[in-house]
C-alpha cells in the first residue's frame, strides 16, 4: 500500500474522486503537451464506446482519464452497458461505435450465431482476469475431495473432478446443479465448460434447435450478468459461477462463495477481452480506427509499465463508480497480482490480470481459432469446418494489420518501444500444452486439436435432439 | 360616569378595531387556501396568533397541522437508526440516516468534483487550440462539450425531462380520446375493451416492443429528446394514459344533463358544447386524471429506466446495484428519497393547477 492509498483508504469514496480527480488533472495537465504534433486526418472525432462493469474495462478508462483519447484528437464517451447482448446491439445498430468485448463476440456475429453482423477487432484487450467461484455449500461438499499441501490449505489447481460427488448428491436430493456464466459465447462458458470437462463433468451440447447448451448436461449452465453474479449465488439460484474480476473476489468479501480456480491456472496466459467495432466503421473511417487503436495501446502500456507500478492509481480510477464503481480494495485484490479464494488463503498470481506484457495487445489469429475450436467442440458451430475455415474467419475479424500501423506510427512519435511488438510473426503463437489438462494447442490445427479434447464434438459428429450423430 | 358620546366612540374605535380584525382574517383566510395548496398549512395558525386570535385554539390546529407530521417523521428516522444496523446484508448493514445524509453530500461533492473535470477539460482544449492556432492549423481547432460521468443532478433533470415528455404526450392523446368516449356510446363502446386489456399491462413488457419500434423508426434524432429519452417517454406514456382516458370519460359522461338540455335547445355546435359545457363541469375528474396518470408515469420512469439503462434516476440505482461497493446502499437509499420526494413536488404541482383550474379542489 502507498501511502497515497492509505489516505484514500482513510476517506470516503467521493472525496476519493476529488482527490483522485485533481491528480489525474495534475498528471493530465502534464500529459497534454502531446508529443506529435501531427494528428491524423480522423472522420469522426465523438465517439461513444460501451463497457461492462469489470476490471478488464480498464485500458478504456485510462485512455480517457489520462488524455490518450484527446492526445489523439477524439473526444470519448464511455458508456456502461447493462450486458453484454445489449452492448453487441448497441455497436450493431450504431449507438455505440465500439465497445470492450468479449473475444467470443465479433467470432459469433461475423459467422452468425446470434446476431449476425460483421464485427472486427483491431486490439486484444488483456489475458487472464477470469475465475471459478462456487457457492460455501458446494465448497464445504468439495472440501473432502481435494488435496491438502503440507499447510493443510488445499492444493491448486483444483480439478472439477471433486464437483462429481457434489453434483452426484444434488442429483440423489432431485435439485439440478445449476451455475451461472455471462455469455454464451463469452470466455468464461469455454474456460467453465473446458475445467467441468477436463475433470469429467459434462457441461452440455449446443444443437441449432437447441441453444441452452444444456443437452447431455451435468452441470446446467446459464446466463447472468457479471455484476449480478454475487447477488445470485446469494440467492441460491446458481451454486457456482464463471466471471471477470471484480466479481470473484467480492464474494470472498461478502463471505457468499469460494473461488475454486483462476483461468491463469487453467490456461496461462490466455486471451480473454478485446475491442470491437463494426468492418463496416473500420473501412469508412480508417484514421479514426487508428487513432482508437493507438489511444489504447498507451493506455495497455501504462497499465504494465515498470513492473505494474501504476496499477494502484487504476484501481482508484476504476473505483470510481461510473466506471466499475466496487470498492477499492476489492478491485485492488486482483489488479495488484494477488488472489484470494478462501478467506486467508491469498496467492501470489502476479500475472492475473495481463494487459500489456507478453504481446498481449496484439490480435492473433491463434487467439481466435482456438475459440472458434470451443464453438465448435460444445455445438455452437453444429458441423465439422475445413482447418482452412477458422483461418479465414480469425483472418476476417482480427486485424493485427491496423495494430501494427498503430504501433508504428507510436514507435515513430516516440511513445513506446521498438521492441514490445511482434512485427513479424505471422499471427499464430507457438503451440502451448500449458493447459490443466495439458493438452496441446496449436492454433494452425484445429481439428486435431478438437480430437485430442476429452467431452466434446470432434470429427463429424452432429447434435441432433438429444444425441450425437455421425454423419 | 361616561357620557353617551364616550361610550359610542369607544365602541365606535373598538368596532373600527373588530372591522380591521375581521378583514386581516379574512385575508389569511384567503391566503391559507392558497397555502394549503403548496403544503404550507401550518402557517395560517401561526399567522392567525400574530393576527391577535386566541392562541389556545390555534394551538391546538398548530399541532394538528405541524408537531404531528413532525412528530412522524421523527418516529421513523429513530426507527430507521435503531433498526437498520441491524439488517446484515452481503453489503455491510443497511444504511441507518447519518450515513444516508453523508452521501447524499458525498453526491454533492462528486457533482463539483466532477464540474472541476469538466473545467480541466476545457483548459486542456484551450490549450491544445492555442498550440494548434500557433502551428498554423486552424482546421485542427475544436470546440467541444465535456463528455463525463452523468452526475447525480443531470440524472434527476434527465428524468423530470422524460416524464414530462411522457406525460404530456399522454395527455395530448387521452384527454380528446376520452372526451370522445364521454360524449358518444358508440366511440366508448369500441375502445372500452382496449382500455380494460391494455390497461394492466407492466410497463416492462412494453419496454422491449418499444425499443425496438423507436430504434427502426425514430432515425434523425433530435438534440433534446434522445433515442433512450423517447423510448423512456413512451413507455410512461403507455401506462399513464389509462386513469387521464378513464376519468376523462367518466367526467364527460356524467355532466349535468340540464346542461347538456340547454346547449340543444341553444343549438350551439359540438365545439362549443364541449369547450362551454363539457370541459368547464369535467375538469374536476379530468384533473384527478391527470393527477393519478402523473403518479403512475413517475413510478413506470424510474423502472422503465433501470431496465433499459436509459439514462436518469432509475439507471443511477441500477448502477449502484451493479456497482456493489460498501457505499451503493446509502446512494441507493438517497435516491429513492430522491424519487419520493420529487414525486410528492410533482402531485402538488398538477393540486395546484387543478385549484387554479377549476372551482372545486375537494380532493
Amino acid at each position: 500500500m502507498s501511502p497515497l492509498n492509505l489516505a484514500w483508504q482513510a476517506t470516503r469514496s467521493t472525496s476519493r474522486a476529488v482527490a483522485f480527480a485533481s491528480l489525474i488533472g495534475a498528471s493530465a495537465i502534464a500529459l497534454t503537451a502531446p508529443a506529435q504534433a501531427e494528428f491524423l486526418d480522423l472522420e469522426i472525432e465523438d465517439l461513444t464506446f460501451g463497457f461492462i462493469k469489470l476490471t478488464d474495462m480498464a485500458p478504456l478508462a485510462v485512455a480517457y482519464e489520462l488524455g490518450y483519447f484527446e492526445d489523439e484528437g477524439l473526444f470519448v464517451t464511455l458508456e456502461a452497458q447493462a450486458n453484454w447482448k445489449v452492448l453487441l446491439d448497441g455497436v450493431i445498430d450504431g449507438r455505440l461505435q465500439g465497445a470492450h468485448m468479449l473475444a467470443g463476440q465479433p467470432l459469433a456475429a461475423t459467422i452468425g450465431y446470434g446476431t449476425e453482423a460483421h464485427i472486427i477487432t483491431p486490439f486484444s484487450m488483456d489475458l487472464n482476469g477470469n475465475g471459478i467461484t462456487v457457492s460455501n455449500e458446494v465448497w464445504d461438499l468439495m472440501r473432502p475431495h481435494i488435496p491438502s499441501m503440507d499447510d493443510g490449505r488445499p492444493q491448486h489447481p483444483i480439478s472439477a473432478e471433486a464437483l462429481l460427488p457434489v453434483i452426484e448428491q444434488f442429483r440423489d436430493e432431485g435439485r439440478p446443479f445449476n451455475m451461472g456464466m455471462v455469455f454464451p459465447v463469452s470466455t468464461h462458458n469455454y474456460e467453465l465448460r473446458y475445467w467441468l470437462a477436463a475433470g469429467g463433468v459434462h457441461p452440455g451440447y449446443y444443437s441449432p434447435e437447441d441453444v441452452t447448451g444444456q443437452i447431455q448436461a451435468d452441470a446446467f449452465l446459464s446466463v447472468t450478468p457479471p455484476p449480478q453474479m454475487p447477488a445470485t449465488l446469494e440467492a441460491g439460484t446458481i451454486y457456482g459461477y464463471a466471471v471477470g474480476e471484480p466479481w470473484n473476489q467480492q464474494a470472498v468479501f461478502r463471505g457468499i462463495g469460494v473461488p475454486v480456480i483462476t483461468d491463469y491456472q487453467l490456461w496461462k496466459n490466455n486471451p480473454e477481452k478485446v475491442f470491437g467495432i463494426t468492418a463496416e466503421f473500420a473501412e469508412e473511417n480508417p484514421n479514426t480506427t487508428l487513432a482508437i487503436t493507438k489511444a489504447l495501446i498507451r493506455a495497455a502500456q501504462w497499465l504494465d509499465e515498470n513492473d505494474n507500478a501504476n496499477r494502484e492509481e487504476a484501481v482508484a480510477m476504476l473505483s470510481m463508480p461510473q466506471y466499475v464503481g466496487a470498492d477499492e480494495e476489492v478491485i485492488a485484490a486482483s489488479m495488484t497480482g494477488t488472489f484470494e479464494f478462501e478467506k486467508g488463503d491469498v496467492r501470489e498470481i502476479p500475472d492475473f490480470n495481463v494487459f500489456f506484457r507478453y504481446y498481449a495487445t496484439y490480435p492473433y489469429y491463434s487467439d481466435a481459432v482456438w475459440y472458434l475450436t470451443q464453438m465448435r467442440r460444445w455445438g455452437q458451430i453444429a458441423e465439422q469446418m475445413p482447418d482452412s475455415w477458422y483461418d479465414e474467419v480469425a483472418r476476417s475479424v482480427y486485424r493485427p494489420d491496423i495494430y501494427l500501423e498503430a504501433a508504428r506510427m507510436l514507435v515513430d512519435e516516440g511513445l513506446v518501444s521498438e521492441e514490445d511488438f511482434p512485427w513479424d510473426t505471422d499471427g499464430y503463437r507457438e503451440p502451448t500444452d500449458e493447459f490443466i489438462d495439458g493438452i496441446t494447442y496449436d492454433g494452425r490445427q484445429p481439428n486435431a486439436y478438437l480430437e485430442a479434447l476429452p467431452i466434446g464434438l470432434r470429427d463429424d459428429e452432429r447434435v441432433v435432439g438429444a444425441d450425437v450423430v455421425t454423419n | 360616569m361616561t357620557t353617551a358620546s364616550e361610550f359610542d366612540a369607544a365602541t365606535d374605535d373598538a368596532a373600527v378595531r373588530e372591522a380591521k380584525k375581521e378583514a386581516r382574517f379574512a385575508a389569511i383566510t384567503k391566503a391559507g387556501g392558497y397555502l394549503n395548496i403548496l403544503g404550507l398549512g401550518w402557517l395560517v395558525p401561526i399567522l392567525k396568533i400574530a393576527a391577535g386570535d386566541s392562541p389556545k385554539y390555534q394551538m391546538r390546529e398548530l399541532w394538528q397541522l405541524l408537531v404531528v407530521p413532525l412528530i412522524g417523521i421523527g418516529l421513523f428516522l429513530a426507527a430507521w437508526a435503531t433498526l437498520a444496523p441491524q439488517v446484515q446484508t452481503s453489503l455491510g448493514a443497511i444504511p441507518g440516516p447519518a450515513q444516508v445524509w453523508d452521501e447524499a453530500v458525498g453526491l454533492h461533492e462528486s457533482y463539483l468534483a466532477q464540474k472541476e473535470r469538466a473545467a480541466a477539460f476545457y483548459e486542456r482544449q484551450e490549450a491544445r487550440n492555442a498550440e494548434l492556432i500557433a502551428a498554423g492549423r486552424e482546421d485542427r481547432v475544436r470546440e467541444r462539450q465535456y463528455t463525463g460521468q452523468a452526475t447525480y443532478y443531470d440524472q434527476i433533470f434527465t428524468s423530470l425531462w422524460t416524464v414530462t415528455v411522457g406525460f404530456l404526450l399522454a395527455t395530448v392523446i387521452a384527454v380528446p380520446l376520452g372526451i370522445a368516449s364521454g360524449l358518444s356510446r358508440t366511440v366508448n363502446g369500441a375502445i372500452n375493451p382496449l382500455i380494460q386489456i391494455f390497461k394492466p399491462v407492466s410497463p416492462l413488457a412494453w419496454l422491449p416492443i418499444v425499443t425496438m419500434v423507436v430504434s427502426a423508426t425514430y432515425i434523425n434524432v433530435v438534440e433534446p429528446l434522445p433515442k433512450s429519452l423517447v423510448i423512456s417517454a413512451i413507455t410512461v406514456t403507455l401506462c399513464s394514459l389509462w386513469p387521464t382516458l378513464i376519468n376523462t370519460a367518466l367526467g364527460v359522461s356524467s355532466v349535468d344533463k340540464d346542461l347538456m338540455n340547454v346547449g340543444r335547445v341553444l343549438q350551439l355546435p359540438t365545439w362549443k358544447t364541449v369547450t362551454k359545457l363539457v370541459l368547464p363541469s369535467a375538469l374536476p375528474l379530468i384533473f384527478t386524471g391527470l393527477r393519478l396518470s402523473l403518479g403512475v408515469g413517475w413510478m413506470v420512469l424510474i423502472a422503465a429506466e433501470m431496465l433499459s439503462q436509459n439514462p436518469g434516476l432509475g439507471k443511477f440505482v441500477w448502477d449502484e446495484f451493479q456497482n456493489g461497493s460498501s457505499s451503493s446502499l446509502a446512494k441507493i437509499i438517497v435516491a429513492v428519497l430522491t424519487i419520493g420526494i420529487i414525486g410528492f413536488l410533482l402531485d402538488r404541482v398538477m393540486y395546484a393547477l387543478q385549484a387554479a383550474f377549476t372551482f372545486s379542489s375537494q380532493r
